[in-house]
């Protein structure tokens, strides 16, 4: 009985919607783009997060970088030793990386010596970001100004996938003796170490042993950086979504007034249905089914254009909000992702503030005299 | 049978504009009869209607249907009530546009939720005895007046109610749609509908056919016939 | 701290808060008012917006179903962002004021629902014989509502980052100095007959109830509260270690993961809902006496009952399932 009922309401309420799509028509355009926005924002800053939790996830647990006078210094292969064996470490090792501001195009790059991958003198492997910005590609010759002032000439090996692009846009690769060379990188030094902890709980006792050991020294946690990255990109997302607040309350405002301005028409309906025999709460559900069925359509189209906007367009008009801290924007596609988690929030701060901003009207609407059609 | 007890209307009550519609009615009305109600407009015969007919509550007195008070009955019951007793026929039709015929004949059905496929049949059986079966899936703005008037009395039936209700039923039609009406009314009353209309119209008023005339004035019983 | 789940929620608790407010303050000029022997027009404007209170606290109702789910998966995801929190537990207990506001929004939750069960009868009686009794009820979801907001205002305000907190681990682990701690030391043999002894009360007087047409609605209603919290009780003390496979960890949320395949919502819906239909029984059972609802309440009371006792049967049949296929082994 009530779910025979509640059939022949819905099926009313699709009939209704469609007799008065005109009118409807705004109000769903209206709310599909406050779903699709709210939702871009959404999409986009989880799948960042996704991106540095994934990048961060093939780094080491520990990074230690000298401070001299508070400032970064290089560190002396000699601290190696000196860290000793400290209990848990699994692999310890230097690094060697550094900035290039390149002024042809603006921009820095990431020079880095991979520890793992082997690159001849000479050679060069570079990201997709620089690849596009001087366009080069596989076997050209990237000539770069070193610091005091000899052009090198590199060959690109390869270009770097554009799996993860966001990171590796402005990376270069090159060898230790090449590295060395082009910045005048005292030799038994490197930029800083890391160091591999087998045991996720015991990062924090490494660190403060190495603290202790090299008291010169700052060790950086994976965890922690991974914590603010975290906070920061909902930080971010949280300082967007607050902004857009502004646009949901007028469009709540929007919709109370679209719900309150009913044709004397549609109000002859309400009244001609009492008079019929349809109960007020059968008329505040066939409103509710209404206003539900725009919901669905708006929350769905909303969700798929920033969908589409996020993974396919790479989220044009977000980009300069909330990612922008290289001159390479990368042109990376993120990995698309759909989570229920965010669908209950986007749910309760699009279609819960429609549906209350709505009720009122709607109320006022259904309570009508069953005997008005009559007098 | 319908019992009215010294039945009393007002609207904005308790304000300066107060206004009695129906100002202390007393009156009995048997089941399966003809009953017509005669007064010049604002005479309170259709606010008298919408209070047999469940619509609304009296604001004083009491409204016994088959001895059962239900002038104290709130709105959601009044309305399971009048859903299952009465049938309206108005005076404006009242179909709702967009729709088809089938539909709006349809449409006081949905609340009690038969099952699909009975409903649409009984409509469908409604619109051939009134010669509209062929009009089923039209609009009922392309109707003529007869004719929806014709699909106001099925919406009326669907249900299947004891009593129908008409408010001035023969305002807008010409002499021979109103005969056609009142043919309707006499098969209506041989099936054992009680029924009950407001009306000025001396031809409903002395059509043969009614069984009681019951005048109004300024919201009071003129006189009884 | 600025999260668009915890501007979510703040939003839901203020419109839930807002909704039960206006509509107690409603009911309080309602107590003074009503009249159902008057047809005029004042009676009839209370009669009208009654509907505007039921359809209002339906919507607070479900926003609180949604939201509570929203509260815990979000403090879950939290996680990442303190040192120490692993799961829900950490970040509820980063300050005093996270077990208290998930506290207060269940057991709003079930009021709210309880004030819906008993807006059906109403509802159903032509002499509105609930209403007195339900716009009470509605002054005191009130005050509840207003304490589910501050504290989560307090809660989410209170996030500070720095705080060094203490996960399920330490929460639910035996050794530890709290009412949960000896929640988790619980004998699994004690935990697990108690859980079955009050399991087969419940649903046994669940089909007591429905053959009995609702009267023993108060019974079951009195089972079910129970019931509800050894099933609780029962989740820390063995159902999830047998899930985890691992005899020290208890927590209650991380059942609600999708590395345990979400089995934690196979028993908490169910045990909600149950929970809902038993006491939503025992409130209404009070009017059967009343002519124009005795048969809509011995109705809704075999409809409930039934459902509740196959509901229950499923949270047995459940954890009799996890306890069965579990590679651990608590008991010798």
């Amino acid at each position: 009985m009530f779910w025979g009922r509640q059939r022949y309401l819905i099926d009313f309420a699709l009939s209704s919607l469609w007799r008065r799509k005109g009118r409807h028509l705004l109000l769903l355009v209206v709310y599909t783009l406050v779903v699709a926005a709210l939702a871009s924002v959404m999409l986009f800053t989880e799948a960042l997060k996704g991106e540095a939790r994934q990048l961060l996830a093939g780094t080491p647990e520990v990074v230690i970088q000298r401070m001299v006078a508070g400032r970064h210094d290089l560190v002396p292969e000699q601290y190696l030793e000196r860290i000793g064996r400290v209990r848990g470490v699994r692999k310890k090792a230097g690094r060697l990386w550094g900035y290039y501001y390149d002024p042809t195009v603006a921009a820095n790059y990431t020079l880095m010596v991979p520890p793992e991958r082997h690159i001849a003198e000479g050679s060069v492997v570079v990201g997709e970001g620089i690849a596009r910005a001087r366009g080069a590609s596989v076997g050209d010759v990237l000539a770069l100004r070193s610091s005091v002032g000899e052009v090198f000439p590199f060959r690109i090996d390869a270009i770097l996938s554009a799996e993860s692009e966001l990171v590796s846009a402005d990376l270069m690769l090159v060898s230790e003796v090449d590295f060395r060379r082009f910045f005048h990188f005292p030799a038994g030094h490197y930029t800083d170490l890391v160091l591999e902890v087998a045991n996720p709980r015991e990062v924090r006792k490494v660190a403060e042993k190495i603290a202790l050991a090299l008291p010169d020294s700052r060790p950086i946690l994976r965890e922690e950086i991974l914590r603010t990255y975290a906070s920061l990109f909902d930080w971010r997302e949280g300082l967007v979504l607050t902004a857009l607040l502004g646009a949901v309350f007028a469009f709540g405002i929007f919709a109370w007034d679209r719900a309150a301005g009913l044709s004397a028409e549609e109000r002859r309906e309400i009244g001609v249905l009492k008079a019929v025999g349809w109960e007020t709460s059968d008329v505040i559900a066939l409103k509710l089914w209404e206003g539900a069925l725009v919901s669905l359509c708006a929350f769905l189209l909303g969700y798929l254009l920033a969908y589409l906007h996020v993974f396919t367009f790479s989220a044009g008009a977000l980009t300069p909000l909330l990612k922008g801290w290289a001159v390479l924007y990368p042109q990376f596609t993120l990995a698309p992702q759909v989570d229920l988690f965010q669908l209950a929030t986007l749910f309760l701060i699009t279609v819960v503030p429609y549906t209350a901003a709505i009720l009122i009207p709607l109320w006022q609407a259904a309570v009508a005299d069953p005997d008005a059609v009559m007098r | 049978m319908i019992e009215l007890i010294d039945v009393k209307k007002a609207f904005n009550h308790h304000r300066p504009n107060e206004h009695w519609a129906v100002n202390g009615v007393s009156l009995t009305l048997e089941g399966n009869r003809l009953t017509v109600f005669q007064g010049p407009s604002g005479s309170g015969k259709t606010t008298l209607l919408t209070l047999i007919g469940c619509l609304a509550r009296p604001t004083s007195g009491r409204v016994r249907l088959d001895g059962k008070d239900v002038s104290g009955f709130p709105e959601r019951f009044l309305t399971e009530i009048r859903r299952g007793t009465f049938g309206f026929v108005f005076q404006q039709y009242h179909l709702l546009r967009g729709i088809s015929v089938l539909e709006n004949v349809m449409l006081p059905g949905y609340p009690a939720a038969p099952r699909y496929g009975t409903l649409r049949r009984r409509a469908l059986e409604l619109l051939e005895r009134f010669e509209l079966a062929h009009k089923a899936h039209a609009k009922v703005e392309w109707l003529s007046g007869g004719e929806s008037q014709r699909v106001a009395i099925a919406r009326a039936l669907i249900n299947d109610p004891a009593v129908v209700i008409a408010d001035e039923p023969t305002a807008h039609l010409d002499t021979a749609l109103a005969k056609g009406f009142l043919t309707i009314a006499e098969e209506l009353r041989a099936q054992g509908k009680t029924l009950m209309i407001s009306s000025h119209d001396p031809l409903v008023c002395e059509a043969p056919i009614v069984d009681r005339l019951v005048r109004l004035r300024d919201g009071r019983l003129a006189e009884s016939a | 701290m600025l999260r668009p789940a915890i501007l979510a929620l703040l939003f839901a608790s203020t419109l839930t808060s807002v909704i039960i407010a206006a509509a107690a303050l409603f009911g309080a000029h309602l107590l003074r008012r009503w009249d159902l022997r008057s047809g005029g027009e004042g009676q009839l404007r209370l009669e009208r917006r009654t509907y505007l209170v039921s359809t209002a606290v339906g919507l607070a109702l479900a926003v609180q179903a949604v939201s509570l789910l929203l509260f815990v998966y979000n403090a879950d995801r939290m996680a990442e962002l303190f040192v120490g929190a692993m799961c829900a537990v950490g970040t509820l207990n980063v300050n005093a004021y996270g077990f208290p506001a998930l506290q207060v929004r269940i057991a709003l939750f079930f009021l709210a629902a309880v004030w819906l069960v008993m807006n059906h009868v109403d509802s159903r009686g032509y002499d509105y014989p609930l209403t007195r009794a339900k716009y009470a009820l509605l002054l005191g979801l009130a005050p509840l509502a207003l304490l589910q907001l501050y504290l989560e205002w307090r809660y989410f305000l209170g996030l500070n980052p720095d705080v060094i907190t203490s996960c399920c681990g330490s929460l639910f682990s035996a050794e530890a100095e709290a009412v949960t701690a000896d929640l988790a030391a619980i004998e699994p043999r004690l935990a697990m007959g108690l859980f079955a002894l009050s399991g087969v009360a419940v649903i046994a007087a669940a089909l007591f109830n429905r053959r009995a047409d609702g009267r023993h609605g108060l019974l079951l209603g009195g089972l079910g509260a129970i019931w509800f919290v050894v099933t609780l009780v029962a989740v820390i003390a063995f159902v999830s270690p047998y899930v985890y496979e691992h005899p020290h960890h208890h927590c209650p949320f991380c059942l609600l993961k999708p590395e345990y395949g979400y089995v934690g919502y196979l028993l908490y819906l169910p045990l909600f809902s149950a929970t809902v239909m038993a006491l939503g029984v025992a409130a209404v059972r009070p009017f059967a006496a009343v002519p124009s609802v005795s048969g809509v309440i011995a109705r809704l009371s075999r409809r409930l009952s039934t459902a509740a006792a196959v509901l229950n049967a499923g949270v047995v049949l459940i954890v009799g399932i996890i306890v069965a296929t579990s590679n651990l082994m608590l008991l010798e």
